[in-house]
């Protein structure tokens, strides 16, 4: 059967990848094809590129920058940050992307999923959704990289994208954004009880063990940025990724 | 030179990254009249069975496709959807299609012996050979390759079939009838396991 994905998340900021705390903070980590290379060499399951440059400076999406990333991996890829039109799916697909990551744009436009999903299929178009704990305890969805609430909660939000024909739902817990506190279990439990769809669990990951529970809560894959990045209590910037035999043993269904 | 078909459907760019990087040649074609030229052809493919289908009706492939596959007898390698396409027909749709394999694809089902099973089948899986072949070369029932469908492959006969995958039940990996070959997974996204197949593939007397 299938071993759950391990996914390494990586952060674009303008050339650079940097690493965030609670979507703030952001810190530079390394160059972004050095990176795609070791992670290449340590044959990873898969990697995801989120850029988020467009929600906080309003640029465009870096489609050079991005295809020479591409060119750099045999692994499965997904793109994010500034997708907005039926334009943008297109060429970031051409790029060398076979997964896209739609968060504001999904939300803002239902029909732009339902587009890509009618062309290339729903297995290659993913829903990330950023959600955070507001002052009550309820979890709610927010859009633009963070910084606006849209009031709804993740669980309806899931479903109704599960609705738009979606093959995966990426589910980033902020209040555990860079912390490696470990994943917000009751979030991620509540999506994956909710839709058939394949869960991605991202935000807190401190090692295979937060794996594990992951998966535990229902996710298909898990996904991190701090772990893979950061080695040590005083957070060395190392790229690392567990052996395979390793999550063989712990994650395998 | 293997060309690879260029019919808007799927990430033809990998693809061509891969046997470039085995070693191989490869070029990417979206013109019918520069296909007949090709030692070898990949239909890649993402999306949907019609969709698909109609592309390549459109773009004027299926003709110049079946000669080289049924006439010229030139190794045919279809990648995912590719692999769908050489079948009958699809539950995802009305088309008809290539009908090189005596199979049909159909709709995978999300729960199996009463368990949930999520589809689509997304991630990474160990692929079982049940059938020597030189596109299976060096490749062990350790390998391990990348799928994402949420319809699969159904071959009307045992000997059509060279691997299989566990996945809530036997799901059809890797298909060969003669020159034509299928793969139900993305070895343009399975590392050393996907260069491996590919750079077999490569090696293929045409």
């Amino acid at each position: 059967m299938l071993r759950t994905r391990v996914i390494p998340v990586l952060l674009l900021l303008d050339k650079g990848l940097v690493k965030t705390i609670k979507f703030s903070n952001p810190r530079y980590v390394g160059d972004p094809i050095n990176a795609v290379k070791i992670f290449n060499e340590k044959e990873v399951d898969e990697l995801i590129l989120l850029n988020i440059s467009p929600s906080r400076r309003e640029t465009g999406i870096p489609l050079r920058e991005i295809t020479d990333i591409a060119s750099e991996a045999f692994m499965p890829l997904g793109y994010g940050g500034g997708i907005s039109t039926m334009k943008d799916v297109y060429a970031v697909f051409q790029s060398g992307f076979e997964k896209i990551i739609l968060n504001t744009a999904a939300w803002r436009d239902r029909e732009l999923v339902k587009m890509a999903v009618a062309e290339a299929g729903g297995q290659s178009v993913v829903v990330s959704i950023d959600a955070k704990k507001n002052i009550w305890g309820k979890y709610e969805v927010y859009v633009d990289g963070g910084r606006k609430s849209t009031g709804i909660n993740p669980v309806d939000y899931a479903k109704e994208i599960e609705g738009l024909g979606v093959g995966e739902i990426f589910i980033n817990s902020m209040d555990r954004d860079g912390t490696q506190l470990g994943y917000d279990e009751p979030l991620i439990t509540s999506v994956a009880q909710h839709v058939q769809i394949p869960v991605v669990a991202c935000g807190g990951a401190k090692g295979v063990e937060d794996f594990v529970k992951a998966v535990r809560c229902g996710a298909s894959a898990v996904a991190a940025g701090s772990y893979f990045v950061f080695y040590g209590k005083h957070k060395a910037v190392l790229i690392s990724y567990p052996d395979y035999g390793m999550l063989e043993e712990a994650l395998t269904l | 030179m293997i060309g690879i078909i260029d019919y808007g459907m799927g990430n033809i760019t990998s693809i061509k990254n891969m046997i470039t990087y085995v070693g191989g040649d490869a070029t990417i074609v979206s013109r019918p009249d520069d296909l007949r030229q090709m030692d070898k052809v990949i239909i890649p493919g993402v999306g949907a069975f019609d969709n698909g289908m109609k592309k390549l009706e459109d773009k004027g492939f299926v003709e110049v496709l079946n000669v080289i596959a049924l006439e010229d007898h030139k190794p045919v390698l279809g990648i995912c959807l590719g692999m769908q396409l050489i079948t009958k027909k699809s539950d995802e749709g009305g088309l008809s299609g290539l009908g090189w394999l005596d199979a049909e694809t159909y709709k995978m089902q999300n729960t199996q012996n009463g368990k949930a099973l999520r589809i689509p089948h997304m991630g990474w899986n160990i692929v079982k050979v049940v059938k020597e072949s030189p596109l299976l070369l060096g490749l062990t029932n350790e390998s391990r390759f990348y799928f994402v469908h949420g319809y699969a492959v159904r071959c009307h006969h045992r000997e059509d079939i060279l691997s299989t995958c566990d996945y809530g039940g036997e799901v059809v990996a890797i298909v060969q009838k003669d020159n034509i070959y299928g793969v139900q997974f993305h070895p343009e996204k399975s590392h050393k396991f996907g260069m491996k197949l590919l750079y077999n593939f490569s090696q293929l007397a045409s």
